[in-house]
C-alpha cells in the first residue's frame, strides 16, 4: 500500500512490510484476458470430461430417484412418526449454507474493500446460485404433493378462496427469504458478467458464439459514464445483499428455533446459523478452487494469498461455530429444564453420539490447524481441511434436525432414524447436480472477474 | 443526429488520465472515456457527477416495503382473518421479515432495472466501440469537438503530445 508522499526514504523510516500481491507478476491486460478465456476457447480436456461424466451419473440418479419419490411417496426416505424431517431438511439447510460465502466474498468483502476478493468473487457466486438451487430442490421434494409446491406462495387470482398463506409462520418468512437471496444473487452475478461477456464477445470469431455473447452482454461498450453508475449500483446492491445474506440463514434457523422442541428452541440459532453457513461455505470455495486453479492453470490469479486469506475466515468462524456448540450445552444446562438438559446428555451419549463427536472433530478441531500459517498456505493440507469442513457441517445439521427429533419429550414418542437406499441416492445426487452445473460454468462463462482483476493488477 | 469525433486510443490508464486532464485544461469537451475496467480518478478528471441512483435504490425499496406491510396487512386482517395460536390478526412483529425481503428484493431489482434504461443497456444491443480492444486492453478517449477545425487540431495535438498510439477523426451518432 503505498501512499505516496508518505513513504519514508530507503534506511531512515520505520520498515513498512510489502503490500500483498494478489496476481503473481505484472501480466498485461491483454495477457489477462487470454489467461482467463483460454479455458472457455479450449476444448475441454480428458480431467474435465471423467469429472463431468461422474457427476451427470450422479444426476440421471437423482432424476431417477426424485421420479419414483414422486410415484410412491415420501415413505421410501427413512421417515417415521418421531422422525419427520431427516435427510430432505439436512441437506436443504447445508446447501442453503454453503451458498452463503459467495455472497460474503462479493457483497461484504465489496464493501470492505478487500482486494482479495477479485479473483474468487465469480466462481464463489456462481456456487452461490448452484448452491441455492440445490437446496430449493429439498423443500419441493420433501412435500407430501409436490405439484401443489405452489401454494407455499401468495398468487392472485387465489384459487383456494381468500384463504392466504400464513405470514407469522417462519416457513413462509423462508420462502420470500429463499427467493429473494436467490434473485438478487443471480442480478448481482450476471451485472458483475456483463462487462465480461462483452470482452468474450469481442474476441468471439464464430458467428454463434458472438450472437450469444452480444445478446448476453447487453451492448456494454466500456463506457466510462456507464463504469461510473455500474460501480455505483454494484454497491448499492452489495449493500442490499449484506443484510439479506444474514437474514436468509436466521430466518432458516427461526424454522426451528420458534418451535418448541428441545435442541431447537433456543435463542442462539441465527447467528449460530450464519456463522456456521459462512463456515461451511468457505470450505467448499477452498475445495472448488483448489481443484480449479489446479486442473486450469489459474494459479497466477488464484493464489496462496488468497487460500491463506480464506484459511483465517475458516478459522474464525469455526471457532464461532464452537463457541456456539458450548453456550448450547451450558444454557441447558444452566436452564434446569429436564428436556433440555436430557436432549444435550443424548447428544453426547445417545445412539447418535458418534454423529456428534464427528461433527466436533471436523468444525471444531480441524480449522484450529490453521493458527499456523503453515497450515494456511499447504494446498494438500487446505483441502483436507476443506472437505472435513463440509463433511462436519452436514453432520452438525443432521444432529441438530434428527438428534432432536428422535428423542423428545416422552419416551413413547420416541424412534430412530435409518436412512434408505433413497436419502444417500439423493444425497448423491444433488452433489452430483451441484459439480455438473459447476463444470458447465468453468467451461462456459469467465471464472475469474476479467475487469476486476485488470483494476487490481494495475495498483 | 450524426457528430464528428476525435477518438484517441492509450495503451496505458496513465497517459490517457494525464490526456484527459490536460485536454479538459485546454478547454476540450469530452464526450466519454472508454476503458476495459473502472479507472480510479478517471470520474473526477471527467468532471462526471456522482450518479443518483441510489435514491431509484430508496423509493423503490420504500415501495417494497409498503406494499409488503399493506399486502400482509390485508391478508391477515380484511380478506380473511385467521387465529394461528392465539396470535393477534396484525402481527405486526411477524410480518417484517417478509417486508424485510421484499424491501431488498424491489429495491434491488429497481436500482438495476433503473441502471440499465439510464445506461442504455439491453439484452442484443448492437455495441458501438470506441476502438478495437476497449474491452480488452485499450484505453480511448473520444473528444465532441464539433464543427471547428481548430478544436480538432488541439485535441489530436494533445492526445498525441500525452502518449496516445493512434488519434483519428470519426462521424458518428450518439
Amino acid at each position: 500500500m503505498s501512499t505516496g508522499a508518505m513513504e519514508p526514504t530507503a534506511g531512515t523510516g520505520p520498515e513498512i512490510a510489502p503490500a500483498t500481491r494478489w496476481i503473481e507478476g505484472t501480466p498485461s491486460l491483454h495477457r489477462i484476458t487470454t489467461d482467463i478465456s483460454r479455458p472457455m476457447e479450449a476444448k475441454p480436456g480428458r480431467g474435465w470430461w471423467i469429472c463431468f461424466g461422474i457427476a451427470g451419473a450422479a444426476v440421471l440418479n437423482l432424476l431417477g430417484m426424485v421420479t419414483y419419490l414422486f410415484a410412491k411417496g415420501i415413505g421410501i426416505w427413512g421417515l417415521n412418526n418421531a422422525v419427520g424431517w431427516a435427510f430432505d431438511i439436512t441437506n436443504f439447510v447445508f446447501w442453503i449454507g454453503i451458498g452463503h460465502a459467495g455472497t460474503l466474498i462479493s457483497a461484504i468483502l465489496l464493501l470492505f474493500r478487500q482486494k482479495w476478493r477479485t479473483s474468487i468473487n465469480r466462481s464463489a457466486e456462481a456456487m452461490t446460485i448452484f448452491a441455492v438451487m440445490c437446496a430449493g430442490l429439498f423443500p419441493l421434494i420433501h412435500m407430501g404433493r409436490p405439484w401443489d409446491a405452489f401454494f407455499i406462495f401468495p398468487y392472485f387470482p387465489n384459487q383456494r378462496g381468500p384463504l392466504w398463506v400464513n405470514f407469522r409462520s417462519p416457513l413462509v418468512w423462508d420462502v420470500f427469504a429463499i427467493s429473494t437471496y436467490f434473485t438478487i444473487s443471480l442480478v448481482f452475478w450476471y451485472l458483475g458478467m456483463i462487462p465480461d461477456l462483452a470482452t468474450l464477445r469481442d474476441r468471439a470469431v464464430s458467428g454463434i458464439k458472438k450472437f450469444v455473447f452480444r445478446i448476453l452482454s447487453m451492448g456494454w461498450n466500456g463506457s466510462q459514464r456507464t463504469w461510473s453508475r455500474y460501480e455505483i449500483v454494484s454497491l448499492v446492491l452489495a449493500a442490499l445483499a449484506t443484510p439479506l445474506v444474514l437474514s436468509v440463514h436466521s430466518i432458516v434457523s427461526t424454522d426451528f428455533a420458534t418451535s418448541l422442541l428441545p435442541g431447537w428452541h433456543t435463542t442462539i440459532f441465527p447467528p449460530y446459523f450464519v456463522a456456521g453457513a459462512i463456515y461451511s461455505g468457505f470450505g467448499m470455495v477452498l475445495t472448488l478452487l483448489i481443484i480449479t486453479r489446479q486442473t486450469m492453470h489459474l494459479e497466477r490469479y488464484i493464489t496462496t494469498n488468497h487460500l491463506e486469506a480464506m484459511a483465517k475466515v475458516t478459522l474464525l468462524t469455526g471457532s464461532l461455530v464452537g463457541y456456539a456448540y458450548a453456550t448450547e450445552f451450558f444454557n441447558a444446562w444452566y436452564s434446569g429444564n429436564v428436556y433440555e438438559r436430557f436432549h444435550f446428555i443424548n447428544r453426547a451419549t445417545g445412539p447418535y453420539a458418534w454423529c456428534f463427536y464427528l461433527m466436533v472433530l471436523c468444525n471444531v478441531l480441524t480449522p484450529q490447524i490453521f493458527w499456523w500459517k503453515r497450515a494456511r498456505r499447504s494446498i494438500p493440507l487446505l483441502f483436507i481441511a476443506s472437505i472435513l469442513v463440509n463433511v462436519g457441517m452436514w453432520f452438525e445439521r443432521f444432529v441438530i434436525i434428527v438428534v432432536s427429533l428422535h428423542r423428545a419429550f416422552l419416551p413413547s414418542g420416541w424412534g430412530m432414524f435409518y436412512p434408505t437406499v433413497f436419502d444417500v441416492g439423493i444425497l448423491i445426487g444433488v452433489f452430483g447436480l451441484f459439480f455438473s452445473l459447476f463444470l458447465l460454468f468453468i467451461r462456459a462463462l469467465p471464472m475469474i472477474a476479467m475487469w476486476e482483476v485488470k483494476g487490481v493488477a494495475n495498483d | 443526429m450524426t457528430d464528428r469525433f476525435v477518438v484517441g486510443s492509450f495503451g496505458e490508464p496513465g497517459t490517457m488520465l494525464a490526456a484527459v486532464d490536460a485536454l479538459r485544461g485546454a478547454g476540450v469537451a469530452i464526450h466519454d472515456v472508454f476503458a476495459p475496467y473502472p479507472v480510479h480518478g478517471l470520474d473526477q478528471a471527467m468532471g462526471i457527477r456522482r450518479s443518483r441512483l441510489p435514491l431509484v435504490t430508496l423509493l423503490a425499496g420504500l415501495g417494497g416495503l409498503c406494499f409488503a406491510l399493506a399486502f400482509q396487512y390485508y391478508t391477515a386482517v380484511f380478506d380473511w382473518p385467521l387465529d394461528v395460536g392465539g396470535k393477534p390478526e396484525n402481527s405486526t412483529l411477524a410480518f417484517v421479515p417478509v417486508c424485510f425481503e421484499l424491501t431488498v428484493l424491489i429495491g434491488g431489482l429497481g436500482t438495476v432495472g433503473a441502471f440499465l434504461l439510464r445506461a442504455r443497456l439491453f439484452p442484443g444491443k448492437r455495441e458501438q466501440l470506441a476502438a478495437l480492444g476497449v474491452t480488452n486492453n485499450v484505453f480511448a478517449i473520444v473528444t465532441y469537438a464539433p464543427r471547428d477545425a481548430n478544436d480538432d487540431e488541439l485535441a489530436r495535438r494533445i492526445m498525441l503530445e500525452n502518449g496516445a498510439d493512434e488519434v483519428e477523426e470519426r462521424e458518428g451518432s450518439t
